[in-house]
């Protein structure tokens, strides 16, 4: 069984505004007609390729380049002391780390960019990395975290002046004293080490660019895989001090983002350099290893969690305890002032007495970033936490895990309700989307099923996970990124005829924003959402904004493109109002037209007004003409989005093999835009969640070699590890959203791996197993069976 | 985009000119059958030949056929065909159990049983088939032929014993009377290697099991046919106990190691799990009980 419906027939009426409607993007994308950056091809354009270091933390002797240099169709051979002698050989990240464009000193992580080629074709310039010669000196590799801060660990960060250990940050978060407080007289505190190992975004199309420096105007073009093309211009301008006018960064399509598509990496800073030192345009594009040794992983969450309840399951307050590995450089996306990006929200749909959260973030021999993966800026690590350690309780308590939650969601009444973490919630209704989640599931008649079962010796497990998020980073008091406010612009222009063009700053990589944002406007304005055009990814040609993740652009730019619609509809109404010869409060809007209140035989259209403005004669008094508009909007909120997802899995008590059955997912991202789009958003991120609970993790040797090099060992869920999925929503609209929408894009990612898991530990309560964690693989499964469940770091 | 080492390229038409290729340019020469084992390799540039000789207008290694005595199944012929052969699936079953959980279509349309036993992959499922059915494999050279047993052929991994100037060109499974066969894998995921699987073969005497045999892949430095299991099933009746008995020494018979797929403790215990599923539903095929 599935909830997908049949895409309405060209017969069916299209909505001129929010419904189902077909993706505009797909004819192009179906036929394989997208423009990727990697299709990009320029005249006498030169092929870049990297030198990545063998080891995870070694001293850089010395490099040999004379026999790379020779290779007959090798322009440039460029190494870190190159770099250094510009003053490029280090970069700023997105959390006020450094990070090493190219190596000087040492390497810090496997796979770390210590040189670069730059010949004729791909071929060669991979062919002549082979000719480089580096000598290496072996350092002890700091690989386990729990370990990076004993006294004895080799210090990765010596770079940084003072350093004497591998501590980035401290962060707290919750009223302590009230938590321990609460904690010590408790009926019930159960705690459990929980763990979300580190995983990697893996999107389809690999990260790169292609880079052209003109060499009389000074005016870089540059081609490239980013979420957020404008903050990366200005990025580029304040590291490499280009003009920031003379910078035009283009995001054409964009093969899937999940967030590895948000920082900025050594390769397209290096293909700039050689293109502004060649002078010829210059495209790196990496390969699937590189992109899943290198760039931006997610998670690596230790956390110590815990929970306390009266005896009869009230919910009194959670605690918990996180190291976080970071990698050998601070990369994390997120907002300055929330270095764990938005991990307060780690107190779930629950109404606590209180919370607390202390957490330390190391550096490691690893892979720098923990950006995202479709976490919402590390909600999908609170969002397990608090899922998983609720279903430790209920096993405690012996209570129906359903019940446990009934009992201690917030309540409607209590919205906009303020956490115990200072997040003010804009509005839920929770037990509604709990109750249809269970009535779609058959929940009461699944727990009979699986009693029977477990008399038989088979087993079955059902998992539940409850989520709110925190998405639409954000208003400007709060958020920025290196000093950039999360406000976004938007312009809109209707055209003489009534087509209309709308520029977002926000970028899709998948996501639809080229219906979606049409619709939005269609919504507002009445013209049909094929007359309209999105327009995104061109610095050169949109307003400035801060981009796309954390499922921020329809709360914040969706709410943009609403609003300067209805700044154009303002200014229609006054042209209107000369048209018809009536004073302006004399109008009535009827979705694409302006009525005489009383005479609906009376009136304009949308693209009669738009003629009107372009046209020859008077306008009213002071309108000058033309149809468009601009404006920058700042969020007032974030909004929340929640969820209840169960999931039904089977385990094989032989194999430990875990058949995932059944899968619903109940969603609320208020108002619905396109009902289509969000099942596919909601799709796409419970098989994520599948990948994330039973296969997926960036593992490590004790020497810091990354084991997850290929997608034969970083393993992706397919169409056979994933059941139907049966989806549902309630809406409860945002109440400061103009629109009263809330994003969804990540909604799924974040709340499906604690109900697979759940359903997991639930199938293996006959074992008397409390916990296990992720990747549950058959071996790990097996393993927890029998009692010798291990962490996975 | 992961891009490959410089290599020359020639396409035989013939299996006797091929094998002239092969001898004429050596060591740093390879054939490339499906290419699914050996261009992955490329492209990570863990396999570096200097010279690639196709041998997919090979036609005359193309084929399934049926003599008095034994299957013949021609080198280049794909997973494809072995999934879809009506002749395999009715002798041996296994076969096609094996086929439905190797890789995914796109690979199976182009991998072949060749390349497959020839990679000698300790984790690849046809290496473990043939040597449940104890298959023997033919070698050309400019010279002749020879043919060795399966057990013969894998010397370690990704080793076997075809030379330098040598071509599997045939393998052959003996066909005896009142026989099935099947196959049991777990994997991580839909296409990924198998953590563990086990082939089994039986052949009837009545109610006893005349001779059969079980193959196990991924639990050591090669497939193998487990010899232990064979003498504990010689002769007997089947029965739960048996097949646990056997299952214990398929287990007792492995040196798997733990790596990311599973423990080595774990492995064991699919060797013997497995083979246990394997030899039930073969003595249930055998008996006519089940297609
Ligand atoms: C994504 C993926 C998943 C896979 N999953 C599985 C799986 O689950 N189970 C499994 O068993 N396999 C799996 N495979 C491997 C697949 O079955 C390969 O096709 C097979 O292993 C090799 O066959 P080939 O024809 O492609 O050989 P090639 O790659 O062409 O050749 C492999 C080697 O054999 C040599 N060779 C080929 N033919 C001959 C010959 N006639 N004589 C002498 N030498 C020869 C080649 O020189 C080369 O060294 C997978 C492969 C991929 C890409």
């Amino acid at each position: 069984m599935t909830t997908t419906e049949p895409a309405p027939t060209e017969a069916e009426e299209r909505p001129v505004g929010f419904g189902r409607l077909l993706r505009k993007e797909d004819p192009r994308l179906i036929r394989g007609m997208g423009k990727f950056v990697d299709d990009i091809q320029m005249p006498g354009m030169l092929h870049l390729a990297i030198l990545r270091s063998p080891m995870a933390h070694a001293k850089i002797v010395s490099i040999d380049k004379s026999a790379a240099e020779a290779h007959p169709k090798v322009v440039a051979v460029i190494t870190g002391e190159d770099l250094a002698e510009q003053g490029l050989a280090w970069m700023p990240t997105l959390s006020n780390d450094v990070q090493a464009v190219l190596a000087t000193d040492k390497v810090r992580f496997q796979h770390q960019e210590v040189a670069f080629v730059v010949a004729e074709d791909r071929y060669s310039a991979r062919d002549a990395l082979e000719l480089i010669e580096v000598d290496y000196e072996w350092i002890d590799p700091v690989v386990d975290v729990r370990s990076a801060m004993d006294a004895d660990t080799p210090v990765i960060r010596d770079d940084l002046e003072g350093k004497t250990d591998n501590h980035i940050f401290d962060w707290e978060t919750g009223d302590e004293a009230a938590t321990n407080a609460i904690f010590e007289s408790a009926d019930v505190v159960v705690s459990e080490e929980i763990i979300y190992p580190r995983v990697h975004p893996a999107p389809m199309e690999t990260c790169g660019c292609v880079a052209d420096v003109e060499r009389v105007s000074g005016q870089l073009t540059l081609w490239s895989t980013t979420q957020a093309p404008h903050a990366h211009r200005t990025v580029y301008a304040l590291v490499a001090g280009l003009p920031e006018h003379k910078i035009r960064v283009i995001a054409p399509d964009i093969g899937g983002g999940f967030g590895n598509k948000v920082p900025i990496y050594p390769g397209y800073v290096c293909a700039i350099v050689a293109s502004l030192v060649i002078g010829k345009p210059v495209k790196w594009m990496e390969d699937r290893t590189e992109n899943l040794v290198s760039t931006g992983f997610a998670r690596d969450y230790v956390m110590q969690g815990e929970i306390a309840a009266t005896k009869d399951g009230k919910i009194l307050a959670v605690r918990t305890n996180v190291l976080a590995d970071h990698g050998a450089f601070n990369g994390v996306a997120a907002p300055t002032k929330y270095p764990a990006g938005f991990f307060g929200v780690f107190t779930g749909s629950y109404d606590l007495e209180a919370a607390y959260c202390k957490m330390q973030a190391v550096y490691t021999n690893k892979a720098p970033g923990g950006v995202a993966y479709a976490c919402s800026f590390r909600i999908t690590e609170a969002v397990y936490l608090i899922e998983r350690i609720v279903d430790c309780l209920a096993y405690e308590l012996e209570m129906d895990p359903a019940e446990l939650r009934l009992k201690n969601f917030i309540q409607p009444d209590q919205f906009p309700y303020e956490s115990k973490t200072g997040w003010v919630y804009d509005s839920g209704d929770y037990e509604p989307a709990m109750r249809l989640a269970m009535e779609m599931a058959g929940y009461d008649e699944l727990r009979r099923e699986q009693a029977e079962k477990r008399e038989k010796g088979e087993l079955m497990g059902i998992g539940i996970s409850f989520f709110t998020e925190a998405v639409g980073a954000g208003p400007r008091k709060d958020m920025d990124i290196l000093g950039l406010g999360m406000a976004d612009g938007c312009e809109l222009r209707i055209h003489p005829t009534g087509k209309a063009v709308v520029r977002l700053s926000v970028k899709t990589q998948g996501q639809g924003h080229e219906t979606t944002f049409a619709q939005i406007v269609a919504e507002e304005i009445g013209i049909p959402p094929e007359d309209i055009e999105v327009i995104h990814g061109d610095t050169d040609n949109t307003p400035f904004g801060l981009g796309t993740y954390g499922s921020r652009s329809t709360p914040v730019s969706g709410a943009a493109a609403a609003l300067v619609t209805r700044k154009v509809r303002d200014k229609a109404q006054i042209i209107a109002s000369g048209m018809l010869e009536v004073s302006v409060a004399d109008l009535e809007w009827v979705k694409g037209s302006f009525h005489v209140k009383g005479d609906p035989s009376k009136s304009v259209t949308i693209q009669d007004i738009a003629m009107k403005a372009h046209g020859a004669g008077d306008l009213p008094e002071g309108i000058e003409g033309g149809l468009e508009a601009q404006i920058c909007y700042n969020p007032e909120n974030l909004t929340y989005p929640f969820g209840a997802y169960i999931c039904v899995v089977d385990i094989d008590p032989g194999t430990a093999v875990v058949k995932v059955r059944r899968f619903i997912a109940v969603d609320d991202c208020g108002t619905q835009i396109n009902p289509m789009i969000i099942e596919g958003q909601v799709h796409g991120g419970l098989a994520d969640g599948v990948g994330m609970a039973m296969m997926e993790m960036i593992a490590f040797d004790e020497d810091g070699n990354c084991l997850g090099g290929s997608l034969m060992d970083y393993l992706i869920p397919t169409a056979l590890e994933t059941p139907d999925w049966e989806t549902g929503h309630t809406v409860t609209p945002s109440p400061h959203h103009p629109i009263g929408a809330k994003g969804i894009g990540e909604s799924a990612t974040v709340g499906s791996p604690p109900a697979v898991v759940n359903a997991i530990v639930d199938a293996l309560k006959p074992y008397g197993i409390r916990h296990a964690d992720m990747p549950l693989t058959p071996s790990r499964v097996w393993e927890t069976m029998r009692g010798n469940h291990t962490p996975p770091i | 985009m992961q891009v490959p080492a410089p290599f020359e390229y020639e396409r035989a038409t013939s299996v006797e000119q091929a094998i002239a290729l092969r001898e004429r340019l050596g060591e740093e020469a390879r054939f490339i059958a499906g290419g699914h084992s050996l261009l992955p390799m490329m492209k990570l540039r863990l396999a570096n030949p200097e010279y690639l000789i196709d041998i997919n207008d090979c036609t005359e290694l193309f084929y399934i056929t049926e003599d008095a005595d034994q299957i013949r199944i021609g080198a280049m012929t794909r997973h494809r065909e072995l999934l879809d052969s009506a002749l395999l699936a009715q002798h041996f079953p296994i076969f096609r159990d094996a086929e439905k959980v190797i890789a995914d279509p796109v690979v199976r349309n182009r991998g072949t049983l060749g390349g497959s036993l020839c990679q000698a992959d300790p984790s690849e499922d046809l290496s473990a088939v043939c040597a449940t059915l104890d298959a023997s494999c033919v070698i050309k050279s400019t010279t002749g032929e020879r043919v060795v047993s399966m057990h013969d052929f894998h010397v370690g991994p990704y080793e076997t014993a075809v030379g330098d100037a040598e071509m599997l060109t045939e393998i052959r499974i003996p066909l005896k009377p009142n026989g099935s066969s099947a196959y049991e894998k777990v994997e991580r995921r839909a296409g990924d290697w198998a953590v563990v699987s086990a082939g089994a073969a039986v052949w009837m005497d009545g109610a006893t099991i005349a001779e059969g045999r079980v193959g196990l892949a991924a639990v050591g430095a090669n497939t193998t046919s487990i010899g232990p299991v064979s003498e504990i099933l010689r002769g007997a009746t089947p029965s739960e106990e048996l097949y646990q008995q056997a299952g214990e020494a398929a287990a007792a018979n492995c040196s798997p190691q733990t790596d990311q797929r599973g423990t080595a403790e774990y492995k064991t215990h699919l060797a013997m799990e497995l083979t246990k599923r394997a030899l039930r539903r073969s003595v249930t095929r055998a008996n006519g009980q089940e297609a």
